[in-house]
Protein backbone atom coordinates (compact mmCIF):
# COMPACT_ATOMS: atom_id res chain seq x y z
CA UNK A 1 0.00 0.00 0.00
CA UNK A 2 2.81 2.36 0.88
CA UNK A 3 4.41 1.76 -2.52
CA UNK A 4 1.10 2.56 -4.18
CA UNK A 5 0.76 5.83 -2.25
CA UNK A 6 4.28 6.84 -3.32
CA UNK A 7 3.43 6.07 -6.96
CA UNK A 8 0.30 8.17 -6.68
CA UNK A 9 2.20 11.10 -5.20
CA UNK A 10 4.72 10.63 -8.02
CA UNK A 11 2.06 11.05 -10.70
CA UNK A 12 1.25 14.43 -9.15
CA UNK A 13 4.97 15.29 -9.45
CA UNK A 14 4.67 14.73 -13.21
CA UNK A 15 1.79 17.23 -13.41
CA UNK A 16 3.82 20.03 -11.79
CA UNK A 17 4.17 23.26 -13.69
CA UNK A 18 1.13 22.29 -15.71
CA UNK A 19 -2.52 23.24 -16.18
CA UNK A 20 -5.40 20.84 -15.52
CA UNK A 21 -8.54 21.88 -17.42
CA UNK A 22 -12.23 21.15 -16.81
CA UNK A 23 -13.88 19.63 -19.89
CA UNK A 24 -17.46 18.48 -20.42
CA UNK A 25 -17.12 16.42 -23.61
CA UNK A 26 -14.59 14.73 -25.91
CA UNK A 27 -14.30 17.77 -28.17
CA UNK A 28 -13.35 20.08 -25.31
CA UNK A 29 -10.91 17.44 -24.06
CA UNK A 30 -9.16 17.44 -27.44
CA UNK A 31 -8.96 21.24 -27.42
CA UNK A 32 -7.47 21.13 -23.92
CA UNK A 33 -4.87 18.52 -24.89
CA UNK A 34 -3.96 20.44 -28.02
CA UNK A 35 -3.55 23.61 -25.99
CA UNK A 36 -1.02 21.84 -23.75
CA UNK A 37 -3.05 20.76 -20.70
CA UNK A 38 -1.22 18.20 -18.52
CA UNK A 39 -4.51 16.53 -17.59
CA UNK A 40 -8.24 17.03 -18.02
CA UNK A 41 -11.00 16.98 -15.41
CA UNK A 42 -14.08 15.29 -16.87
CA UNK A 43 -17.35 16.69 -15.55
CA UNK A 44 -20.88 17.24 -16.85
CA UNK A 45 -21.21 20.89 -15.92
CA UNK A 46 -18.44 23.36 -15.19
CA UNK A 47 -18.71 25.02 -11.75
CA UNK A 48 -20.15 28.26 -13.20
CA UNK A 49 -23.11 26.28 -14.58
CA UNK A 50 -23.53 24.24 -11.41
CA UNK A 51 -23.70 27.53 -9.53
CA UNK A 52 -26.23 29.00 -11.95
CA UNK A 53 -28.48 25.94 -12.29
CA UNK A 54 -28.44 24.87 -8.65
CA UNK A 55 -29.79 21.48 -7.55
CA UNK A 56 -27.68 18.49 -6.52
CA UNK A 57 -24.43 18.11 -8.46
CA UNK A 58 -23.23 14.49 -8.71
CA UNK A 59 -20.50 12.35 -10.28
CA UNK A 60 -20.61 12.48 -14.11
CA UNK A 61 -22.10 9.79 -16.34
CA UNK A 62 -19.48 7.02 -16.84
CA UNK A 63 -20.29 7.06 -20.57
CA UNK A 64 -19.14 10.65 -20.86
CA UNK A 65 -16.01 9.95 -18.78
CA UNK A 66 -15.16 6.98 -21.03
CA UNK A 67 -15.61 9.10 -24.16
CA UNK A 68 -13.22 11.69 -22.77
CA UNK A 69 -10.76 9.00 -21.74
CA UNK A 70 -10.64 7.60 -25.26
CA UNK A 71 -10.33 11.08 -26.82
CA UNK A 72 -7.03 12.01 -25.11
CA UNK A 73 -3.67 10.50 -24.15
CA UNK A 74 -3.04 12.79 -21.15
CA UNK A 75 -4.27 11.76 -17.65
CA UNK A 76 -8.01 11.97 -17.00
CA UNK A 77 -9.45 13.04 -13.65
CA UNK A 78 -13.07 13.05 -12.51
CA UNK A 79 -14.95 14.33 -9.47
CA UNK A 80 -16.69 12.38 -6.72
CA UNK A 81 -18.87 14.00 -4.07
CA UNK A 82 -17.30 14.55 -0.64
CA UNK A 83 -17.77 11.33 1.34
CA UNK A 84 -19.33 9.42 -1.57
CA UNK A 85 -17.02 6.42 -1.57
CA UNK A 86 -19.22 4.48 -3.98
CA UNK A 87 -18.87 7.17 -6.64
CA UNK A 88 -15.13 6.83 -6.02
CA UNK A 89 -15.34 3.04 -6.43
CA UNK A 90 -17.12 3.55 -9.76
CA UNK A 91 -14.52 6.06 -10.97
CA UNK A 92 -11.73 3.67 -9.98
CA UNK A 93 -13.46 0.88 -11.92
CA UNK A 94 -13.47 3.15 -15.01
CA UNK A 95 -9.67 3.09 -14.94
CA UNK A 96 -9.17 6.86 -14.92
CA UNK A 97 -6.00 8.38 -13.44
CA UNK A 98 -7.10 10.62 -10.55
CA UNK A 99 -10.21 11.35 -8.46
CA UNK A 100 -11.04 14.83 -7.18
CA UNK A 101 -13.10 14.52 -3.99
CA UNK A 102 -14.62 17.89 -4.66
CA UNK A 103 -16.63 20.56 -2.89
CA UNK A 104 -17.88 21.65 -6.33
CA UNK A 105 -20.27 18.68 -6.21
CA UNK A 106 -22.94 18.50 -3.50
CA UNK A 107 -21.47 16.69 -0.46
CA UNK A 108 -22.85 13.19 0.15
CA UNK A 109 -21.69 13.09 3.77
CA UNK A 110 -21.89 16.06 6.12
CA UNK A 111 -19.34 14.67 8.58
CA UNK A 112 -16.77 12.45 6.89
CA UNK A 113 -14.59 12.39 3.82
CA UNK A 114 -13.70 9.27 1.80
CA UNK A 115 -11.10 6.95 3.34
CA UNK A 116 -8.78 7.41 0.42
CA UNK A 117 -6.25 4.86 1.66
CA UNK A 118 -8.79 2.18 0.74
CA UNK A 119 -8.23 2.90 -2.93
CA UNK A 120 -5.54 2.12 -5.46
CA UNK A 121 -6.35 5.26 -7.48
CA UNK A 122 -4.93 8.63 -6.32
CA UNK A 123 -7.09 11.46 -4.93
CA UNK A 124 -6.75 15.23 -5.01
CA UNK A 125 -8.66 17.26 -2.41
CA UNK A 126 -9.34 20.95 -1.81
CA UNK A 127 -8.10 22.88 1.23
CA UNK A 128 -8.45 26.41 2.59
CA UNK A 129 -5.73 26.13 5.19
CA UNK A 130 -2.92 23.87 6.38
CA UNK A 131 -5.03 21.96 8.90
CA UNK A 132 -7.56 21.03 6.23
CA UNK A 133 -4.78 20.05 3.79
CA UNK A 134 -3.14 17.79 6.40
CA UNK A 135 -6.47 16.17 7.35
CA UNK A 136 -7.01 15.26 3.70
CA UNK A 137 -3.43 13.98 3.37
CA UNK A 138 -3.99 12.00 6.58
CA UNK A 139 -6.98 10.37 4.87
CA UNK A 140 -4.77 9.46 1.91
CA UNK A 141 -4.95 12.37 -0.56
CA UNK A 142 -1.90 12.26 -2.89
CA UNK A 143 -2.30 15.86 -4.04
CA UNK A 144 -3.79 19.07 -2.61
CA UNK A 145 -5.32 22.08 -4.32
CA UNK A 146 -6.69 25.30 -2.91
CA UNK A 147 -10.47 25.42 -2.89
CA UNK A 148 -10.69 29.02 -4.02
CA UNK A 149 -14.28 29.74 -4.96
CA UNK A 150 -15.08 27.68 -8.04
CA UNK A 151 -17.22 29.03 -10.85
CA UNK A 152 -16.73 32.69 -9.92
CA UNK A 153 -13.85 33.72 -12.18
CA UNK A 154 -12.64 35.57 -9.09
CA UNK A 155 -9.17 34.57 -7.89
CA UNK A 156 -9.36 36.26 -4.49
CA UNK A 157 -10.32 33.13 -2.52
CA UNK A 158 -7.61 30.98 -4.15
CA UNK A 159 -5.07 33.69 -3.24
CA UNK A 160 -6.34 33.75 0.33
CA UNK A 161 -6.13 29.96 0.65
CA UNK A 162 -2.66 29.74 -0.89
CA UNK A 163 -1.35 32.59 1.28
CA UNK A 164 -2.90 31.01 4.36
CA UNK A 165 -1.33 27.60 3.68
CA UNK A 166 2.09 29.13 2.93
CA UNK A 167 1.99 31.36 6.01
CA UNK A 168 1.04 28.44 8.24
CA UNK A 169 3.88 26.33 6.80
CA UNK A 170 6.37 29.16 7.48
CA UNK A 171 5.04 29.46 11.01
CA UNK A 172 5.37 25.72 11.72
CA UNK A 173 8.92 25.74 10.42
CA UNK A 174 9.91 28.21 13.11
CA UNK A 175 8.19 26.53 16.06
CA UNK A 176 10.29 24.65 18.60
CA UNK A 177 9.53 20.94 18.70
CA UNK A 178 7.61 21.10 22.00
CA UNK A 179 5.05 23.49 20.48
CA UNK A 180 4.15 21.21 17.57
CA UNK A 181 1.64 19.06 19.45
CA UNK A 182 -0.38 22.11 20.49
CA UNK A 183 -0.12 23.42 16.93
CA UNK A 184 -1.48 20.08 15.69
CA UNK A 185 -4.33 20.28 18.19
CA UNK A 186 -5.18 23.84 17.21
CA UNK A 187 -5.23 23.23 13.48
CA UNK A 188 -6.94 19.86 13.78
CA UNK A 189 -4.18 18.09 11.89
CA UNK A 190 -2.42 14.73 12.42
CA UNK A 191 0.66 15.27 14.62
CA UNK A 192 3.03 13.20 12.44
CA UNK A 193 2.19 15.30 9.40
CA UNK A 194 2.62 18.53 11.38
CA UNK A 195 6.11 17.37 12.39
CA UNK A 196 6.90 16.44 8.77
CA UNK A 197 5.83 19.87 7.47
CA UNK A 198 7.80 21.61 10.24
CA UNK A 199 10.92 19.64 9.24
CA UNK A 200 10.58 19.92 5.44
CA UNK A 201 9.08 23.41 5.22
CA UNK A 202 6.61 22.18 2.61
CA UNK A 203 3.58 19.96 2.17
CA UNK A 204 4.39 16.26 1.76
CA UNK A 205 2.38 16.23 -1.51
CA UNK A 206 2.12 18.48 -4.56
CA UNK A 207 0.03 21.63 -4.05
CA UNK A 208 -1.92 23.20 -6.94
CA UNK A 209 -4.13 26.29 -7.14
CA UNK A 210 -7.81 26.06 -8.04
CA UNK A 211 -11.04 28.00 -7.82
CA UNK A 212 -11.57 31.23 -9.74
CA UNK A 213 -8.55 31.28 -12.06
CA UNK A 214 -9.67 33.00 -15.29
CA UNK A 215 -6.65 34.69 -16.91
CA UNK A 216 -2.97 33.97 -17.66
CA UNK A 217 -2.11 36.61 -15.05
CA UNK A 218 -4.23 34.77 -12.46
CA UNK A 219 -2.34 31.55 -13.17
CA UNK A 220 1.06 33.28 -12.92
CA UNK A 221 -0.03 35.01 -9.70
CA UNK A 222 -0.83 31.66 -8.11
CA UNK A 223 2.51 30.22 -9.29
CA UNK A 224 4.42 33.19 -7.85
CA UNK A 225 2.60 32.66 -4.56
CA UNK A 226 4.06 29.15 -4.42
CA UNK A 227 1.53 26.99 -6.22
CA UNK A 228 3.05 24.06 -8.17
CA UNK A 229 0.49 24.13 -11.00
CA UNK A 230 -3.10 25.23 -11.63
CA UNK A 231 -6.57 23.89 -12.22
CA UNK A 232 -8.76 25.98 -14.50
CA UNK A 233 -12.44 25.14 -14.38
CA UNK A 234 -15.00 27.45 -15.89
CA UNK A 235 -12.31 29.98 -16.86
CA UNK A 236 -11.53 28.38 -20.22
CA UNK A 237 -14.72 27.09 -21.77
CA UNK A 238 -16.83 29.95 -20.39
CA UNK A 239 -14.62 32.51 -22.12
CA UNK A 240 -14.99 33.98 -25.62
CA UNK A 241 -12.04 32.11 -27.15
CA UNK A 242 -11.34 28.91 -25.17
CA UNK A 243 -8.56 27.59 -27.38
CA UNK A 244 -6.53 30.78 -27.33
CA UNK A 245 -7.09 31.34 -23.62
CA UNK A 246 -6.16 27.74 -22.79
CA UNK A 247 -2.86 28.06 -24.68
CA UNK A 248 -2.12 31.39 -23.01
CA UNK A 249 -2.73 30.00 -19.52
CA UNK A 250 -0.40 27.04 -20.24
CA UNK A 251 2.37 29.41 -21.31
CA UNK A 252 1.79 31.72 -18.36
CA UNK A 253 2.05 28.80 -15.94
CA UNK A 254 5.47 27.81 -17.33
CA UNK A 255 6.86 31.35 -17.65
CA UNK A 256 5.13 32.70 -14.52
CA UNK A 257 8.24 34.68 -13.62
CA UNK A 258 8.70 36.38 -16.98
CA UNK A 259 6.53 39.53 -17.32
CA UNK A 260 7.46 40.06 -21.00
CA UNK A 261 6.09 36.65 -21.93
CA UNK A 262 3.07 37.18 -19.68
CA UNK A 263 2.31 40.46 -21.46
CA UNK A 264 2.62 38.79 -24.83
CA UNK A 265 0.34 35.83 -24.07
CA UNK A 266 -2.27 38.01 -22.33
CA UNK A 267 -2.88 40.03 -25.47
CA UNK A 268 -6.16 39.87 -27.42
CA UNK A 269 -7.70 36.83 -25.73
CA UNK A 270 -11.28 38.06 -26.11
CA UNK A 271 -13.62 38.34 -23.18
CA UNK A 272 -12.84 36.41 -19.99
CA UNK A 273 -15.64 34.55 -18.22
CA UNK A 274 -18.13 36.72 -16.38
CA UNK A 275 -16.90 37.18 -12.82
CA UNK A 276 -18.73 37.15 -9.50
CA UNK A 277 -17.96 39.31 -6.48
CA UNK A 278 -17.65 36.90 -3.52
CA UNK A 279 -19.58 39.19 -1.12
CA UNK A 280 -22.57 39.06 -3.51
CA UNK A 281 -22.86 35.28 -3.18
CA UNK A 282 -25.35 33.97 -0.59
CA UNK A 283 -23.53 32.31 2.30
CA UNK A 284 -25.13 28.89 1.68
CA UNK A 285 -23.84 28.98 -1.90
CA UNK A 286 -20.18 29.35 -0.91
CA UNK A 287 -18.64 26.06 -2.12
CA UNK A 288 -15.40 26.42 -0.15
CA UNK A 289 -17.29 25.94 3.13
CA UNK A 290 -18.09 22.36 2.13
CA UNK A 291 -15.71 19.79 3.65
CA UNK A 292 -14.78 19.08 7.23
CA UNK B 1 32.62 21.85 -12.74
CA UNK B 2 30.23 21.11 -15.59
CA UNK B 3 26.93 22.89 -16.14
CA UNK B 4 24.19 20.33 -16.56
CA UNK B 5 20.81 21.70 -17.58
CA UNK B 6 17.35 20.35 -16.87
CA UNK B 7 14.59 21.42 -19.23
CA UNK B 8 12.29 23.32 -16.84
CA UNK B 9 9.11 23.87 -18.83
CA UNK B 10 6.88 21.38 -17.02
CA UNK B 11 7.15 18.18 -14.99
CA UNK B 12 9.66 16.80 -12.49
CA UNK B 13 12.54 19.15 -13.22
CA UNK B 14 13.10 20.17 -9.58
CA UNK B 15 13.72 16.54 -8.61
CA UNK B 16 16.42 16.21 -11.29
CA UNK B 17 18.02 19.50 -10.22
CA UNK B 18 18.03 18.30 -6.62
CA UNK B 19 19.77 15.01 -7.43
CA UNK B 20 22.33 16.82 -9.61
CA UNK B 21 23.03 19.16 -6.69
CA UNK B 22 24.08 16.13 -4.60
CA UNK B 23 26.76 15.13 -7.11
CA UNK B 24 30.31 16.43 -7.18
CA UNK B 25 31.64 18.54 -10.03
CA UNK B 26 28.13 19.45 -11.24
CA UNK B 27 26.46 22.83 -11.44
CA UNK B 28 22.73 22.17 -12.05
CA UNK B 29 20.92 24.75 -14.23
CA UNK B 30 17.30 25.33 -15.15
CA UNK B 31 16.79 25.56 -18.90
CA UNK B 32 13.87 27.68 -20.04
CA UNK B 33 15.34 29.81 -22.84
CA UNK B 34 17.79 29.60 -25.74
CA UNK B 35 20.21 31.65 -23.61
CA UNK B 36 20.11 29.00 -20.86
CA UNK B 37 20.82 26.32 -23.45
CA UNK B 38 24.06 27.98 -24.53
CA UNK B 39 25.60 27.68 -21.06
CA UNK B 40 25.24 23.93 -20.55
CA UNK B 41 27.35 20.88 -21.42
CA UNK B 42 24.60 18.28 -20.93
CA UNK B 43 20.79 18.32 -20.84
CA UNK B 44 18.16 16.28 -19.01
CA UNK B 45 14.63 16.13 -20.43
CA UNK B 46 12.49 15.35 -17.37
CA UNK B 47 9.28 13.41 -16.83
CA UNK B 48 6.01 15.27 -17.28
CA UNK B 49 3.49 15.37 -20.09
CA UNK B 50 5.27 14.98 -23.43
CA UNK B 51 2.44 16.70 -25.35
CA UNK B 52 2.68 19.73 -23.05
CA UNK B 53 6.48 19.93 -23.07
CA UNK B 54 6.67 19.31 -26.84
CA UNK B 55 4.20 22.10 -27.46
CA UNK B 56 6.05 24.57 -25.24
CA UNK B 57 9.35 23.67 -26.94
CA UNK B 58 7.83 24.56 -30.27
CA UNK B 59 5.96 27.69 -29.15
CA UNK B 60 9.07 29.15 -27.55
CA UNK B 61 11.39 28.21 -30.45
CA UNK B 62 13.51 25.82 -28.40
CA UNK B 63 13.10 22.73 -30.60
CA UNK B 64 15.66 23.66 -33.27
CA UNK B 65 18.36 24.97 -30.89
CA UNK B 66 18.09 21.78 -28.79
CA UNK B 67 18.31 19.56 -31.88
CA UNK B 68 21.32 21.58 -32.99
CA UNK B 69 23.15 21.09 -29.67
CA UNK B 70 22.41 17.37 -29.49
CA UNK B 71 23.35 16.58 -33.09
CA UNK B 72 26.67 18.33 -32.52
CA UNK B 73 27.41 16.02 -29.61
CA UNK B 74 25.95 17.43 -26.37
CA UNK B 75 24.95 14.52 -24.10
CA UNK B 76 21.20 14.33 -23.43
CA UNK B 77 19.11 12.08 -21.20
CA UNK B 78 15.33 11.76 -21.46
CA UNK B 79 13.33 10.22 -18.60
CA UNK B 80 9.80 9.01 -19.41
CA UNK B 81 8.28 12.01 -21.25
CA UNK B 82 11.87 12.93 -22.17
CA UNK B 83 12.27 9.56 -23.89
CA UNK B 84 9.16 10.32 -25.95
CA UNK B 85 10.57 13.73 -26.89
CA UNK B 86 13.76 12.12 -28.22
CA UNK B 87 12.12 9.34 -30.26
CA UNK B 88 11.99 9.35 -34.05
CA UNK B 89 8.70 7.45 -33.91
CA UNK B 90 5.77 7.49 -31.49
CA UNK B 91 3.67 4.37 -32.06
CA UNK B 92 0.07 5.10 -33.19
CA UNK B 93 0.72 8.85 -33.42
CA UNK B 94 1.39 10.91 -36.52
CA UNK B 95 3.76 13.37 -34.85
CA UNK B 96 7.04 13.35 -32.98
CA UNK B 97 9.06 16.03 -31.20
CA UNK B 98 12.87 16.25 -31.41
CA UNK B 99 13.16 13.23 -33.75
CA UNK B 100 16.67 12.29 -32.71
CA UNK B 101 16.86 8.69 -31.48
CA UNK B 102 16.25 5.66 -33.67
CA UNK B 103 13.61 4.25 -31.38
CA UNK B 104 9.85 3.67 -31.69
CA UNK B 105 8.20 4.49 -28.36
CA UNK B 106 4.72 3.56 -27.17
CA UNK B 107 3.17 6.17 -24.86
CA UNK B 108 1.31 5.07 -21.69
CA UNK B 109 2.35 1.57 -22.73
CA UNK B 110 1.44 0.02 -19.38
CA UNK B 111 -1.97 1.74 -19.12
CA UNK B 112 -3.51 4.26 -16.71
CA UNK B 113 -2.21 5.29 -13.28
CA UNK B 114 -3.63 2.06 -11.79
CA UNK B 115 -0.91 0.24 -13.77
CA UNK B 116 1.98 2.41 -12.51
CA UNK B 117 4.53 0.36 -10.53
CA UNK B 118 7.89 0.15 -8.71
CA UNK B 119 10.56 -2.46 -9.17
CA UNK B 120 14.35 -2.85 -8.95
CA UNK B 121 16.91 -4.48 -11.20
CA UNK B 122 20.58 -4.77 -12.09
CA UNK B 123 21.80 -2.64 -14.98
CA UNK B 124 25.51 -3.56 -14.99
CA UNK B 125 26.49 -0.75 -17.33
CA UNK B 126 25.23 1.81 -14.78
CA UNK B 127 25.82 0.27 -11.36
CA UNK B 128 26.85 -3.00 -9.73
CA UNK B 129 24.00 -2.60 -7.24
CA UNK B 130 20.29 -3.06 -7.86
CA UNK B 131 18.67 0.15 -9.08
CA UNK B 132 15.14 1.10 -7.93
CA UNK B 133 12.92 1.83 -10.93
CA UNK B 134 9.71 3.91 -10.82
CA UNK B 135 7.27 3.65 -13.73
CA UNK B 136 4.51 6.31 -13.87
CA UNK B 137 2.16 5.91 -16.84
CA UNK B 138 5.38 4.92 -18.52
CA UNK B 139 6.30 4.40 -22.17
CA UNK B 140 8.37 1.49 -23.48
CA UNK B 141 10.53 1.13 -26.55
CA UNK B 142 8.99 -1.11 -29.17
CA UNK B 143 11.73 -1.08 -31.82
CA UNK B 144 15.32 0.14 -31.98
CA UNK B 145 17.64 0.97 -34.87
CA UNK B 146 20.90 -0.94 -35.43
CA UNK B 147 23.00 1.79 -33.78
CA UNK B 148 20.97 1.82 -30.56
CA UNK B 149 22.24 -0.10 -27.57
CA UNK B 150 19.59 -1.71 -25.35
CA UNK B 151 20.69 -1.20 -21.72
CA UNK B 152 17.77 -2.85 -19.94
CA UNK B 153 14.62 -4.82 -20.58
CA UNK B 154 11.81 -5.73 -18.20
CA UNK B 155 9.44 -8.58 -19.09
CA UNK B 156 10.80 -8.46 -22.65
CA UNK B 157 10.06 -4.74 -22.99
CA UNK B 158 12.91 -2.31 -23.63
CA UNK B 159 13.09 0.30 -20.85
CA UNK B 160 16.56 1.88 -21.23
CA UNK B 161 18.56 2.67 -24.36
CA UNK B 162 21.64 4.57 -25.45
CA UNK B 163 22.62 5.86 -28.86
CA UNK B 164 26.01 7.61 -28.73
CA UNK B 165 25.45 10.84 -26.72
CA UNK B 166 21.74 10.12 -26.17
CA UNK B 167 20.33 8.21 -23.22
CA UNK B 168 16.65 7.42 -22.64
CA UNK B 169 14.80 5.64 -19.83
CA UNK B 170 11.12 4.72 -19.38
CA UNK B 171 11.46 5.16 -15.64
CA UNK B 172 12.25 8.03 -13.25
CA UNK B 173 15.58 7.84 -11.36
CA UNK B 174 14.84 11.41 -10.17
CA UNK B 175 12.02 10.09 -7.97
CA UNK B 176 14.31 7.77 -5.98
CA UNK B 177 17.24 8.32 -3.60
CA UNK B 178 19.52 6.34 -5.90
CA UNK B 179 22.19 8.46 -7.60
CA UNK B 180 23.62 5.88 -9.97
CA UNK B 181 21.80 6.85 -13.17
CA UNK B 182 22.55 10.53 -12.64
CA UNK B 183 26.20 9.66 -11.92
CA UNK B 184 26.30 7.66 -15.14
CA UNK B 185 24.95 10.62 -17.12
CA UNK B 186 27.31 13.07 -15.42
CA UNK B 187 30.19 10.81 -16.47
CA UNK B 188 28.93 10.93 -20.07
CA UNK B 189 28.97 14.74 -19.88
CA UNK B 190 32.41 14.97 -18.26
CA UNK B 191 33.92 12.44 -20.69
CA UNK B 192 32.52 14.44 -23.57
CA UNK B 193 33.85 17.73 -22.14
CA UNK B 194 37.32 16.14 -21.67
CA UNK B 195 37.37 14.79 -25.21
CA UNK B 196 37.10 18.27 -26.73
Amino acid sequence: MNGRYELNKNLAQMLKGGVIMDVTNAKEAEIAQKAGAVAVMALERVPADIRKQGGVARMSDPKMIKEIKSAVTIPVMAKARIGHFVEAQILEALGIDYIDESEVLTPADDMYHIDKRNFKIPFVCGARNLGEALRRIGEGAAMIRTKGEAGTGNVVEAVRHMRTIMAEIRKLKNLPREELMTAAKEMGAPYDLVVKVAEDGKLPVVNFAAGGIATPADAALMMQLGSEGVFVGSGIFKSANPEKRAKAIVKATTYFNNPEILAEVSEDLGEAMYGLEISQIAQEQILANRGW
Amino acid sequence: MVNIGVLALQGSFREHLHILSLLERVNPCEVKTVGDLEKISGLILPGGESTTIGKLLKDFDLTEPIIQRITTGMPVWGTCAGMILLAKEIVDEDYCHLELMDIAVRRNAYGSQLESFNTAMNIPQVSDKKIPLVFIRAPWVERVGANVQVMATLNNRIIAVQQQNMLATSFHPELTQDLSFHSYFVKMVIDKANSI
